[in-house]
């Protein structure tokens, strides 16, 4: 179960992984290595992160969540255009 | 009994009437089994049918084709793996006979009895753990031979080619509960359960409750039956029988497997549950000696079932090596059946048996003191292990105890709980006990009454059992995968020194009994061998799913969502033949695509667009978006006007392109592919959401709200003029590329588009989608006299293929970046930012990169299928320089025409290129000028 800020606690089946959120570097001004880097290299880290899911079944929000990778809890979810209020 | 044509009954160990046995004497049943008629009773077996007309062999081994005879009389007997009918793999110990059942052994040729393929017994030495790594390698020619050999050998038996006849079946249940296992313990958890306020769900593989119960003593039975009435008279427990929980998943999802639900061969239940009560007992485990999987020898329990259950004499004469409690009560069922038992072999006085000896069959043991004891049946009874695998897959540790003589779980989390024999050591009453406590601690928890106090579950004792698992002679240990103790210390000579490499190299544990009778017998061997403990050894890691599931019930009942236009049904009535493009069904053509696109080129013809994905944007940031969206300019777009635009990811990949009209000032509508439309709109929300939250930009997506049609064809003005009343179709009025809102047969709110992937002038009409099939007919009626006529998906493959429009998927990949596909003039590295601008950037930096371009074989009747590679350095060889993406026989040509990608040298027009057929010919084809191999300078569009 993942709890959108929207729409409330909902079955994990409705949502859909969308990446791990890494940070975007300038378009404008990086080497083709950092875009590369930024393109395909993964974190792939143990324990507690933050990534993008989106509740595809349902709201369309994206969301940033925080997992845990081995055991798979959820223990927050935030929008990543902000909760509402 | 064999029932010979007119001839007295033979062979008959059927014994009489038994106080727990569960056939019914008043029901006979007569069924086959290798082509011989046999009779058995309702509630038998086809195992215990068999062995109470005297059938000792079963099958013949995987590997070494040893003959096999009952072990465990049960589901999770490996040596009765039979074929009822046409389903191969069946178990005999477990699958109840059925009135004209037809059964077959498997996996023999020619004859059970006469097996040839038991000459692997003489070549056996050949034939030691992982030959196949060392053997079947060369010569590389005779690789088809022994890929028949090998098929010929390989074991289970034959798939039937039809589909199967029966249905298959999912089911939904939440729970409070989740029992596994209806013994003893688990009645009583799922009484103790339902009594603390929750609902439960008991699980049970057998065909009915009880466990070992069912072949107890008298008093035993007694409780057996008061168990049995609490269950049922507890209206908050729902039991399933011959169903079996094959895996534990995230999220609190448990599968079931069930049976014998009425109509359907096998049922998936996906069972949500806050909490699980394993009580899935015990299983016995065979004794490793040389001579163990000859027929005859049997466990323990095997012997009490066949005798309490199904009233068979398992055998004649019989020498019992007892261990326990259950092997002592096993010698006294035999006695009580009229068996001879010759000799009681009692390990905790110090005796053992150190062989059995026979051919084909038990004829005789070798005992510890010397002695030789002649019997035809063998009862083992050394111990016991628990199914853990439930347990550790929700996160438990095995952990061994060397008094006890087995593993136990440890570390049980939170929605866990295990009650019974898996847990521990005790007599009926303190099994009883512990599980009720156990099933009313679960309910608290799932029910999650505040403030309340934890029940307190009563541990039970480990207990002490000799450590059984080898004699001295080695014997096999997996008998369904036949590995011997011999071939599994080998093993470990060969470097394989870890349990988890052993049992991959050698394939134990691997078998449809995975590891149930053997994976404690391969541990204690692997240990000895590497000189570790059991404990240091440890076990390997058990996997979903815990029980074959056949593939029909994962699949269920077919459900397949489609999606039909609101002129679907005028479609299919006239004959259109149904394409499959993701989920929407749509005309393909209507009996012959090349009149078709004749129609269109010379007169007019209509075609159903409506799955083209569509986007309604309103804001005043919506040509920002558009901005960072297409690789091309959208800041300049007046009201009225149309652009084609392509999308790119991040890697400058084509990733969808379409046309996007301004129909009023902040109101836009985005058009991309229809198969492409969810990844547009996730991949729109994902800017706008991620990025740019501050911009003012809705987007609706409109694919359904709009049936949508394309008129196509120099009279299609003309057509559309009589449908029209608001808007001014003239050419000055209305150019190309253009759009305007207006009435359409007199419905309001439609959109007009003047465009043209066809190459032909045409009118795209978007009508609310309700009225979409009155539009349709409407254009139909309208345009007879003109000539018009309905045209399909294929027709518009080759019309725009004839105009050298690509099509994103189809003429571009997932490596396509957009210098590659022809859209150099689309680009626009300068503007400021949009998705894929770096890429592009260094691609056109590079320019060296792979060009799609317009080309015609020389020999314009030859086709070339679409993938066929295009050669660099002439037809006898040379490198893969490329692959036709795209073709088609033109109507309008007379001949073939293709698109393809070619490497960049090869790019320049009137170079010719070789193209390998499917067939192994080459054929020559030339890179055309451009794209478009009919009305390149688009005359016909801008009419």
């Amino acid at each position: 179960m993942i709890t959108c800020p929207w729409c409330g606690s909902r079955d994990t089946s409705e949502f859909a992984y969308a990446g791990e959120g890494n940070p975007r570097p300038d378009p404008a001004t990086a080497s083709p290595e950092a875009w590369r880097r930024y393109l395909y290299v993964r974190r792939n880290p143990d324990g507690w992160t933050t990534e993008l899911w989106r509740h595809r079944i349902g709201c369309g929000t994206y969301l940033r969540l925080e997992r845990h990778r081995t055991t798979d809890e959820v223990r927050l979810a935030r929008a990543v255009g902000g909760d509402p209020a | 009994m064999i029932i010979p044509r007119g001839g007295a009954a033979r062979g008959d160990w059927r014994l009489p009437p038994q106080p727990a046995e569960s056939i019914d004497r008043s029901a006979p049943v007569r069924f086959r089994w290798n082509g011989t008629t046999y009779g058995g009773f309702a509630g038998d077996t086809i195992a215990s049918a068999l062995a109470a007309s005297g059938v000792r062999v079963f099958s013949r081994s995987l590997k070494y084709h040893r003959p096999r005879g009952i072990l465990t009389a049960d589901g999770d007997d490996p040596n009765c793996l039979v074929q009822v009918d046409d389903e191969p793999n069946v178990r005999a110990g477990h699958r109840l006979v059925r009135p004209g059942m037809a059964v077959r052994a498997q996996g023999v040729w020619p004859t059970l009895q006469v097996d040839v393929k038991a000459l692997n017994q003489v070549v056996g030495r050949f034939l030691g753990p992982g030959f196949y790594y060392k053997t079947f390698i060369a010569p590389r020619q005779l690789w088809p031979t022994y890929e028949r050999v090998i098929r010929r050998f390989s074991p289970g038996g034959p798939v039937p080619p039809a589909p199967p006849t029966g249905r298959y079946d999912q089911r939904v249940v939440h729970r409070d509960v989740l029992v596994v296992g209806g013994g003893p313990a688990g009645m009583a958890a799922a009484v103790g359960a339902a009594g603390g306020g929750a609902s439960v769900l008991l699980v049970d593989e057998q065909h009915a409750l009880g466990g070992h119960l069912r072949w107890a003593d008298g008093s035993d039975r007694t409780r057996l039956a008061e168990l049995r009435r609490a269950v049922a008279e507890a209206t908050s427990i729902e039991v399933m029988t011959d169903a079996v929980v094959t895996g534990r998943y995230d999220g609190h999802w448990v599968s079931v497997l069930q049976r014998s639900v009425p109509g359907v061969v096998e049922r998936l239940v996906k069972v949500r549950t806050q909490q699980i009560v394993v009580a899935a007992g015990l299983i016995e485990r065979p004794y490793v000696v040389a001579g163990n999987d000859l027929p005859g020898v049997m466990l323990s329990t095997a012997v009490r079932r066949l005798i309490n259950l199904y009233a068979v004499r398992p055998g004649a004469r019989a020498v019992v090596l007892t261990a326990n409690g259950e092997g002592d009560a096993a010698a006294r069922d035999l006695d009580r059946a009229g068996v001879d038992v010759a000799r009681v072999v009692d390990p905790r006085r110090g005796e053992d048996i150190v062989s059995i000896r026979g051919r084909g069959r038990v004829e005789a043991v070798e005992l510890s003191d010397r002695s030789t004891v002649t019997c035809d049946l063998v009862v083992t009874a050394t111990g016991w292990t628990a199914p853990l695998s439930l347990l550790t897959m929700s996160g438990a540790r095995a952990a061994y105890d060397p008094v006890a003589a087995r593993f136990f779980a440890t570390g049980l989390p939170d929605d866990v709980l295990a009650a019974g024999g898996v847990a521990g050591a005790g007599d009926l009453d303190a099994i009883v006990e512990q599980a009720g406590a156990a099933g009313r601690e679960s309910a608290a928890r799932a029910t999650a009454a505040a403030g309340r106090s934890p029940v307190a579950v009563p541990g039970l004792a480990a207990g002490a059992h000799p450590a059984l698992f080898t004699g001295r002679t080695d014997g096999m240990v997996d008998l369904a995968e036949d590995v011997s103790a011999k071939d599994l210390k080998a093993a470990v000579a060969e470097g394989y020194n870890s349990l988890e490499l052993v049992k991959r190299y050698t394939t134990v544990t691997m078998g449809p009994t995975q590891g149930r009778l053997e994976a404690v017998n391969a541990i204690a061997v692997v240990a000895a061998a590497t000189g570790g403990s059991i404990a240091e050894t440890g076990t390997t890691t058990g996997r979903p799913p815990y029980a074959p599931v056949s593939l029909g019930a994962l699949a269920g009942r077919n459900y397949q969502p489609v999606r039909h236009s609101p002129m679907h049904a005028w479609h299919v009535a006239h004959g259109a033949r149904p394409l499959v493009a993701g989920l929407w069904i749509r005309p393909d053509h209507y009996g012959d695509p090349a009149a078709e696109v004749r129609t269109v080129r010379s007169a007019v013809g209509i075609i159903d667009v409506t799955p083209l994905g569509k986007f309604e944007l309103t804001g005043t940031d919506v040509p920002r978006l558009l901005e960072l969206l297409y690789v091309n300019r959208w800041q300049k777009l007046a009201v009225g006007s149309v652009r084609y635009g392509v999308m790119c990811t991040e890697d400058g990949v084509v990733l969808d392109d379409g046309v996007t009209g301004r129909l009023a000032p902040a109101r836009y509508l985005l058009t991309c592919t229809s198969s492409g439309a969810g990844a547009v709109e996730d991949w729109i929300a994902l800017w706008l959401q991620t990025e740019h939250p501050d911009w003012d930009v809705r987007v609706v997506p409109v694919t359904d709200a709009y049936a949508s049609i394309n008129v196509a064809g120099p009279r299609s003005r003309e057509l559309v003029s009589r449908l029209v009343e608001d808007i001014d179709l003239a050419p000055d009025a209305f150019s190309y590329m253009q759009v305007r809102t207006g009435r359409v047969a007199g419905f309001d709110d439609c959109i007009v588009w003047r465009i043209g992937f066809t190459g032909e002038l045409s009118f795209e009409l978007h009508v609310p989608a309700g009225h979409g099939q009155e539009v349709w007919d409407r254009l139909l009626t309208a345009g007879a006299d003109l000539g018009v006529g309905p045209f399909g998906i294929e027709a518009q493959r080759i019309l725009r293929l004839e105009k050298g429009h690509l099509v994103v998927g189809q003429d571009t990949d997932g490596l396509t970046q957009g210098f590659s596909a022809g859209l150099d003039w689309a680009i626009k590295l300068d503007k400021a930012e949009f998705l894929g601008q770096p890429e592009l950037r260094w691609q056109h930096e590079r320019g060296d990169d792979r060009q799609l371009v317009g080309l015609q074989p020389v020999d314009g009747a030859v086709l070339p299928p679409e993938s066929s590679q295009i050669l660099d350095g002439g037809s006898d060889g040379g490198h893969i320089a490329g692959r036709i993406t795209s073709s088609r026989m033109s109507p309008t040509l007379g001949r073939s025409i293709c698109l393809g990608f070619v490497s960049a040298r090869l790019a320049r027009p009137g170079t010719v290129v070789t193209v390998r057929l499917p067939d192994g010919r080459s054929v020559p084809a030339a890179v055309m000028p451009q794209l478009a191999h009919v009305d390149p300078d688009g005359e016909r569009l801008r009419g």
